[in-house]
């Protein structure tokens, strides 16, 4: 059984408050990834690929397939696993690091990069070594730790993400254009780290759209095509997803699934 | 593995009507221990009237409340004696208020505040009772050294972290926040949150927090509880609740966060 | 006045002792409640007494309806036999029923009192009648009443251990002096009526019935004979009794309360029983002998 084993999952947003249009993100995806394959996933931008990485994280709900994943001995399905054991999955099975850093207000870049350690039952003293030694790897200057991240720039932020999401011994990460605002140097330790993942064992599931990048890590694409939707909303998901769709609106709806996502982040 | 662990707290078919209009339908989940679960929903969604049900302060027309203790046999909260329940609650739950006002005794020192849920619980040691008090007091980043002052002399914020001192001392099983932030301002707020976070993970808690504020929803709670007109109408884990919302209401509420 | 109100013949009968004998049964039972749970407050249908309230009329009550012709009444206030308050109900009952009256502890079958305890240790066929103002120890730290009954109901007396706790953080001792709360049998917290702390432990295990009276807060409890009575107070912080340096000046007890008098406008003092009878005993015990 591969570490992840994607099968013919799809998803549609309903967006109720524009009329209940149906948006579909994701159609009848299958794929796998084996234990410390690093796989990247392609296509032109908002054609769902952060869609497939939340929902093998759980963030989004799968509506149809499965994804299952190996937790411990159990072989979980996330598309329709409990909260409670999802949690659990993240927790210990499932990592997930995002361009973005969720800026917890007023905990230190040290703590940030150390909590899911902590949250594993890890001794407060060796979950702070670690963290400062990937702070270190990461070029974020030693001032900077005790500082909750909130007023560092992008680049730095961005690292203090990597480091929290790296920090722990998960089995399977889910990158989401981690590096994209990182500069040559730094992007090229991000790199380093990944292999370093990947000898060990990891695997990752990733969206790079910085072509060296993907070069450098990826040992598999997998393409992910835009879907085209229709606009009549009262239409059932499984006509609307075969139906074409400007690809203009199909922008537009993309960037209104992102007033969901920046409007909770602060 | 703790999803076979019985839950701390069973919710089942959850009523409550006042005036013939039902404020809870039918409301039913399940919390385990070093769980938070966020209630958010506007004003008269019935969030606080589910509060007050399962502090046992207000009995349900009809449905469960299932308490599963160690030490003791699981029971239904509604179900006990009047004596009983008020006999077991102290030592197993604690609320927090919105107002620190309403959780705290203001003519009394902080020490007296925090040490008083132990003295119901039959503590009779003032020495052992002070030096918990003083511990707490650090334990909420209050300087001990205030433990003879008044709540009164405190700021907002202050008050509001004695209340959750006095609420933890017991080190109850369950916590119930009514909108533990309302009502700070942003600077203070943070610091609550952050001490928050701690504790639960310090003490493992099982928390259920009602507020209409997203974001500390999403900062504290691993999962949430969408209620409207008294119902649950989307619950699941707290990021899938807020950036993947299903029902119209959800994306509403969502929707109408304000950015900065 | 007494002289105005007819009681003679049947009418006198019937409101022996000043009371109705209706309102007799009535308070009686009360007093056998509160005999049966001792410490619980029990509620009861004050009646108008010629005495303006909060000077006695729940403790004249209880008399009222416990008295026969054959006991033998002692009425203190303050400790004292011959104060205004102690010389008129003590008149008003030996119009009103027609019993003999004493200023000595040992003689009395009812001692009716007022902020004190007699010193002399009361027997079994003995009754003491407490006037109290505030039945509810909880009252100055809660006004509701329903919050108190339900304190009382489930024994949460966490509150009562504050208000000791505050003391001591204050003023690093329990300072209150009267009216110290108690645990009667293990199980309601009491007021001993304002009585100082001192006489507190004469209550613990006492031979003799004590019943307390509040008129105008229309309340009756009692602590049975041989019955549990426990001060609150911390571990490591003991109930303790009032100390003095001196003896009393006129007897030379030393295990009595004492009450402090001005003697001179310089502002010499000197220290003397409160318990008049007491003393008195001790005096002419010392001359007889």
């Amino acid at each position: 059984m591969p570490v992840l084993h994607v099968s013919n999952i799809g998803k549609q947003f309903v967006m109720h408050l524009r009329g209940g249009i149906r948006i579909p993100a994701i159609s009848n995806l299958s794929f796998s990834v084996e234990r410390g394959e690093c796989v990247v996933l392609n296509g032109p931008s908002g054609a769902g690929k952060s869609s497939v990485l939340k929902m093998v994280y759980g963030t989004y709900e799968t509506e149809n397939g499965g994804i299952l994943v190996r937790h411990g001995d159990r072989i979980i399905d996330i598309a329709s696993a409990d909260p409670l054991v999802m949690k659990q999955v993240r927790r210990t099975t499932v990592g997930y690091v995002s361009q973005f850093l969720r800026v917890v207000p007023r905990i230190s870049a040290r703590d940030l990069v150390a909590e899911p350690l902590l949250a594993e039952g890890e001794h407060h003293d060796v979950a702070i070594s670690r963290a400062e030694a990937l702070l270190d790897r990461l070029n974020v200057p030693e001032s900077l730790w005790a500082l909750p991240p909130a007023t560092f720039s992008g680049g730095e932020q961005q690292r203090v993400n990597i480091a929290r999401g790296f920090i722990t011994q998960h089995p399977l990460l889910l990158l989401d254009e981690p590096s994209a605002s990182l500069d040559a140097r730094n992007r090229q330790i991000v790199i380093e780290l990944i292999n370093k993942k990947k000898a060990a064992g990891v695997t990752m599931l990733c969206i790079f759209h910085d072509a060296e990048m993907r070069e450098a890590v990826a040992d598999r694409f997998i393409e992910v095509s835009p879907l085209l939707s229709g606009q009549n909303g009262s239409e059932p998901s499984s006509d609307a997803s075969k139906t074409p769709m400007p690809p203009s609106s199909r922008a537009q709806s993309t960037q209104k699934r992102r007033g969901y996502l920046s409007g909770i982040r602060t | 593995m703790s999803d076979v662990v019985k839950p701390v707290l069973q919710v089942n078919g959850l009523t409550k009507v006042f005036d013939r209009r039902l404020a809870c339908q039918d409301i039913s989940f399940t919390l385990h221990r070093g769980e938070v679960l966020g209630i958010v929903g506007e004003s008269g969604s019935g969030k606080s009237t589910l509060l007050k049900c399962l502090a046992g302060l207000m009995p349900p027309d009809a449905g469960n409340i299932t308490l599963s203790l160690p030490d003791r046999e699981e029971c239904d909260l509604w179900r006990l004696e009047e004596a009983e329940r008020e006999r077991l609650l102290p030592t197993i739950l604690a609320i927090i208020h919105q107002n620190a006002r309403d959780g705290l005794r203001l003519d009394v020192s902080a020490g007296g505040n925090i040490s008083e849920p132990l003295m119901t619980n039959g503590h009779r040691h003032y020495g052992t009772l002070r030096s918990v008090a003083m511990e707490w007091l650090k334990n909420v980043e209050i300087d001990p050294a205030r433990v003879d002052d008044l709540p009164q002399t405190f700021s907002g914020g202050m008050q509001q972290r004695l209340q959750i001192a006095r609420g933890l001392v017991t080190h109850p099983q369950l916590v119930l926040m009514d909108e533990p932030t309302g009502g700070l301002d942003v600077s203070v707020q943070a610091k609550l949150l952050d001490l928050l976070r701690r504790l639960v993970r310090e003490f493992n808690l099982a928390v259920v927090i009602v507020t209409h504020d997203l974001g500390v929803a999403r900062l504290l709670s691993d999962r949430l509880m969408v209620m409207q007109s008294g119902r649950v109408i989307e619950t699941g884990l707290s990021d899938r609740v807020l950036e993947d919302p299903r029902q119209p209401y959800t994306q509403l509420l969502v929707s109408s966060v304000l950015q900065v | 006045m007494l002289d105005d109100l007819a009681l003679n013949g049947e009418a006198e009968e019937y409101s022996y002792g000043f009371l109705d004998e209706q309102t007799k049964r009535m308070i009686r039972r009360a007093i056998l409640k509160a005999v049966s749970i001792p410490g619980y407050q029990v509620p009861f249908g004050d009646r108008e007494i010629p005495l303006p309230p909060g000077w006695g009329t729940g403790g004249i009550q209880v008399t009222a309806s416990i008295i026969g012709k054959t006991d033998c009444l002692k009425v203190i206030d303050q400790g004292a036999d011959d104060t205004t308050n102690a010389v008129s109900i003590r008149r008003f009952f030996a119009r009103v029923a027609r019993v003999n009256t004493t200023e000595s502890t040992g003689e009395a079958t009812i001692v009716q009192s007022r902020h004190r305890i007699p010193e002399r240790p009361l027997q079994d066929d003995q009754i003491l009648v407490m006037q109290v103002p505030q039945p509810e120890p909880l009252r100055r730290l809660v006004t509701s009443e329903v919050e108190t009954r339900k304190l009382h109901a489930f024994a949460r007396y966490g509150l009562m251990q504050v208000r000791l706790y505050e003391d001591i953080a204050r003023y690093g001792n329990i300072v209150m002096s009267h009216d110290y709360p108690v645990r009667v049998h293990d199980r309601y917290l009491a007021s001993p009526s304002p009585v100082p702390k001192f006489d507190n432990p004469k209550l613990h295990r006492s031979r003799a019935l004590t019943i307390f009276g509040a008129g105008r807060e229309r309340r009756i409890y009692a602590i049975p004979p041989f019955t549990d009575v426990r001060s609150i107070d911390f571990d490591d912080h003991p109930f303790e009794r009032q100390k003095w340096q001196s003896c009393c000046a006129r007897c030379g007890a030393e295990d009595s309360y004492l009450d402090e008098m001005l003697l001179d406008d310089a502002g010499n003092t000197q220290f003397v029983c409160s318990d008049t009878s007491y003393c008195n005993d001790r005096l002419s015990e010392g001359a007889s002998r």
